[in-house]
């Protein structure tokens, strides 16, 4: 039967060697592998909840008054989205289940491309061969983080109002071109009603459509390049050791893709997510108190609250306060990431392609400067909620800021200082180790391979 | 029967026959045994030939008792993923609520997840395969062909260089026209962005469109007020605070703009324009619950922490022959968040 199909396919699109080659593709197998094959799959759950919401959800700003299921509500004026995700949560069979799920899954999607980046950046998988899946990676996070942004500010509720007029308020702080720029994306000043369709159209079709591409991309290259691996006995930069993607890989793949959208499922049935329907449909002169963006904003958030009130004056001209932390900073930070492998050959005089990976303590200046920044990310992330953390420590708002303020610049450094210890001496264990094992090899009278040895 | 006993029985049911099948496979009275290749129980090659894997046809029977827990372990989650999606089709038809429809979608996909993944572990050869890789770099006469390739077909543009500059042209047209198509979605920026809505002679009016008095506020009240026909407009918010006259230490030039300790500010932030939603009366200060910037009201409410830069706006009062509360003029300057040319 196969053979059958095989051939029939075959006579018309001449596949069955590249098939066997497909079948017979060596990846390596380590759990750190399959950080992007969660973020993946998280996306393939977000496609097929998505595309059951963008049947219900009404991106309209059209004004009405509330009549439906949900009691609290009745008779309070809305516009027509939020009134759409109401009758989603609970007029539709299964609708709250999906919108839930697709919220989660939107979470745990870029919280895997974010742990892949770092596995990629302390292992140095970035180096060349492998620079352009890098850019076209880091440009997936950055569609992510946007589509993230757009997705819940669509809702129409209130929280999603103050984030619709904090990112506009960081548009429009660009100097010079700001104020269009802003005027053009949000299509007036903040709240404007033609804001929500086009986010909407954004969160759907264009950035999914550039997501998907760029996917396709980073995994085509993954397939020429091949995966890199480990270093370990036999591993060098001129061979490939793993298992076949026919059956082993294919079932266990298949297998992680069950339970992301397993853990995403459970999530989206037992953890309350975004219950819009307790913050009231959006009213220009309400505010929520202890607001927070989702998870992967905070560290801009967090950054926009501890900077200080810094504004500069040219002549008739302002760069407003919200310009360093809301754009420069993250702007910046992308940049340095982008460029990364160049300084990387720069400062290591290594310009050869490498497909064996490279322990974190090989590179200990790297590995303290990537703990160094996601500990500085971190604690911006923790002053994203130092509201939150004043009412509930009964301290003010001003003693945390402070305390946050000297720990944004104490605790990466005295994370850079120790993880760079840290390297320094699992370096010297691993050499030490190398040497008693070339020792005793040599006692034995054994022949060394030198290849193996220098790989370990 | 009732609903309950029903789903008695089906759990009855399926506990007997996973019990059954169990069984079966432990004893090894059924399964089919796995069929390895000789190549396979040698070992692993170092570098397989180009042929591929499955060359040798020669095939033994081998039926192990990992083997045999293997099947029984996929069988379970199997069984218990076919379970718990006839669960949720079940929940989903009656209706049920959210935590149980997830809760068993959850169930079923683990299920079949770890089914699959329990399949490659016990019941899949594990063979580590090493293959060379091949340089990406092509060879040196590969590279060369393809440039000369290349250059043979430019140098037929080359010669037409009108064209060409023609063509070059025609592509910046296009790329004009496709980014013009983005006016559609901009708005202009004046008079939008430097609106400022009140002015002078204007009654202050609360949301429920009541105008305001003298006597409407005790000292260490608020209330958001609008201006007289422009209720509920998000730009034009304004809060109104009452305090002791005595404390006001607003600057020379703005020293008749409270009457009575009124004072109005714009209640959008300037720091990224949430509405400030709070007035602490012990300490006089306004508050924004997005970023925690405060701003003193007796000052002219100059930004006393938090991230805020700028002062919020200040809209001059008096009150009239009525006693009703009337703006003086517009705001000090634009309200809401500071940009470029926003600074007058």
């Amino acid at each position: 039967m196969i053979r059958r199909i095989g051939r029939w396919f075959d006579s018309r699109l001449h596949l069955a060697q590249p098939a066997r080659e497909a079948l017979n593709h060596v990846f390596p197998d380590h759990w750190s592998f399959m950080l992007g094959e969660i973020a993946l799959y998280s996306f393939v759950v977000l496609i097929i909840t998505g595309s059951f919401l963008a049947m219900f959800f009404n991106g309209s700003t059209a004004h009405l008054i509330y009549h439906g299921p949900y009691r609290a509500l009745d008779g309070v004026e809305m516009s027509a989205a939020y009134q759409s995700v109401l009758h989603l949560c609970f007029g539709v069979p299964a609708g709250l289940l999906i919108r839930q799920m697709h919220h989660w899954a939107a979470l745990i999607f870029i919280g895997a491309i974010v742990v892949h980046v770092a596995r990629i950046f302390f292992t140095g998988a970035f180096r060349r061969p492998r620079e352009i899946n890098w850019w076209i990676g880091l440009t997936l996070l950055v569609l992510a983080l946007s589509n993230g942004y757009f997705g819940y500010s669509i809702l129409g509720d209130l929280l999603s109002g103050a984030g619709m007029r904090i990112g506009y308020s960081m548009m429009l702080s660009i100097p010079i071109i700001g104020p269009w720029l802003a005027f053009l994306f949000f299509g007036g000043r903040v709240p404007v009603d033609v804001t929500i369709p086009r986010m909407y159209g954004l969160h759907i079709f264009v950035v999914p459509a550039a997501i998907s591409v760029l996917l396709a991309l980073h995994l085509g290259i993954i397939w020429r390049q091949k995966h890199t691996n480990y270093p370990g006995p036999g591993r060098t930069d001129h061979t490939i050791t793993g298992s076949r993607i026919w059956p082993t890989y294919t079932a266990k793949s298949i297998g992680l893709f069950f339970l992301v959208f397993a853990v995403i499922a459970a999530l989206g049935a037992l953890v309350q997510i975004d219950p819009v329907w307790i913050y009231g449909p959006y009213d220009p002169i309400a505010i929520l108190p202890g607001a927070q963006p989702d998870w992967y904003l905070a560290w801009v958030e967090g950054a926009m609250r501890l900077f200080p009130g810094v504004n500069i004056y040219l002549g008739p001209y302002l760069i407003p306060e919200v310009f360093f932390p809301g754009i420069l900073f993250p702007v910046l930070f992308f940049i340095v990431l982008y460029l990364y492998p160049f300084f990387d050959k720069f400062i290591t005089h290594d310009n050869q392609p490498h497909h064996v990976l490279r322990h974190p303590y090989e590179q200990p200046f790297q590995t303290a400067l990537g703990c160094a920044v996601f500990m500085f990310l971190f604690v911006l992330f923790v002053a994203a909620g130092d509201d939150v953390i004043a009412v509930a420590t009964g301290t003010s708002v001003v003693t945390i800021r402070l305390i946050l303020r000297i720990l944004v610049f104490v605790a990466p450094a005295v994370t850079g200082i120790i993880v760079y210890g840290l390297c320094i001496l699992s370096r010297h264990r691993h050499a030490r180790g190398l040497e008693r094992a070339l020792e005793s090899a040599s006692a034995e009278g054994r022949l060394i391979s030198g290849e193996n040895e220098v790989t370990q | 029967m009732s609903e309950g006993e029903d789903r008695e029985a089906r759990k009855g049911a399926w506990l007997l026959m996973m019990f059954a099948l169990g069984w079966r496979m432990v004893t090894g009275r059924s399964g089919k045994s796995r069929r390895v290749t000789s190549a396979e129980a040698a070992g692993p090659r170092d570098f397989p030939l180009p042929s591929g894997r499955d060359a040798d046809t020669e095939t033994q029977a081998v039926t192990s008792g990992r083997e045999r827990w293997g099947t029984l372990l996929v069988a379970c989650s199997l069984i218990a993923a076919i379970a718990a999606g006839i669960g949720f089709l079940f929940i989903y038809w009656t209706d049920g609520g959210n935590k149980l429809l997830g809760g068993t979608l959850a169930l079923s996909f683990a299920g079949f997840g770890i089914a699959l993944i329990l399949w490659s572990h016990f019941l899949m050869a594990h063979r580590e395969a090493t293959e060379p890789l091949e340089p990406l770099l092509s060879p040196e006469e590969d590279r060369q062909t393809a440039a000369d390739d290349f250059c043979a077909g430019a140098r037929d543009v080359k010669r037409r260089s009108l064209l060409k500059l023609m063509i070059v042209a025609g592509a910046g047209v296009f790329a004009a026209m496709f980014v013009s198509l983005l006016r559609s979605f901009g708005a202009p920026i004046e008079p939008a962005l430097y609106q400022i809505v009140w002015s002078r002679g204007q009654r202050l009016m609360t949301a429920d469109n009541k105008p305001v008095s003298i006597h409407s506020l005790k000292p260490g009240d608020s209330v958001t007020v609008f201006p007289e026909g422009s209720i509920g407009n998000d730009h034009a918010q304004t809060v109104l605070v009452r305090v002791k006259e005595q404390f006001l230490r607003l600057p020379a030039d703005r020293a008749d703009w409270a009457p009575m300790g009124y004072l109005a500010y714009s209640r959008v932030c300037t720091h990224a324009g949430c509405p400030v939603g709070m007035f602490e009366s012990q300490t006089n200060l306004l508050l924004c619950p997005c970023h925690q910037s405060t701003f003193n009201v007796l000052t002219g409410a100059e930004p006393t922490g938090g991230p805020a830069a700028r002062p919020l706006p200040q809209l001059p009062l008096y009150a009239d022959s009525e006693g009703l509360l009337r703006a003086g003029g517009r705001f000090s300057s634009i309200p809401g968040p500071g940009f470029w040319g926003g600074q007058q």
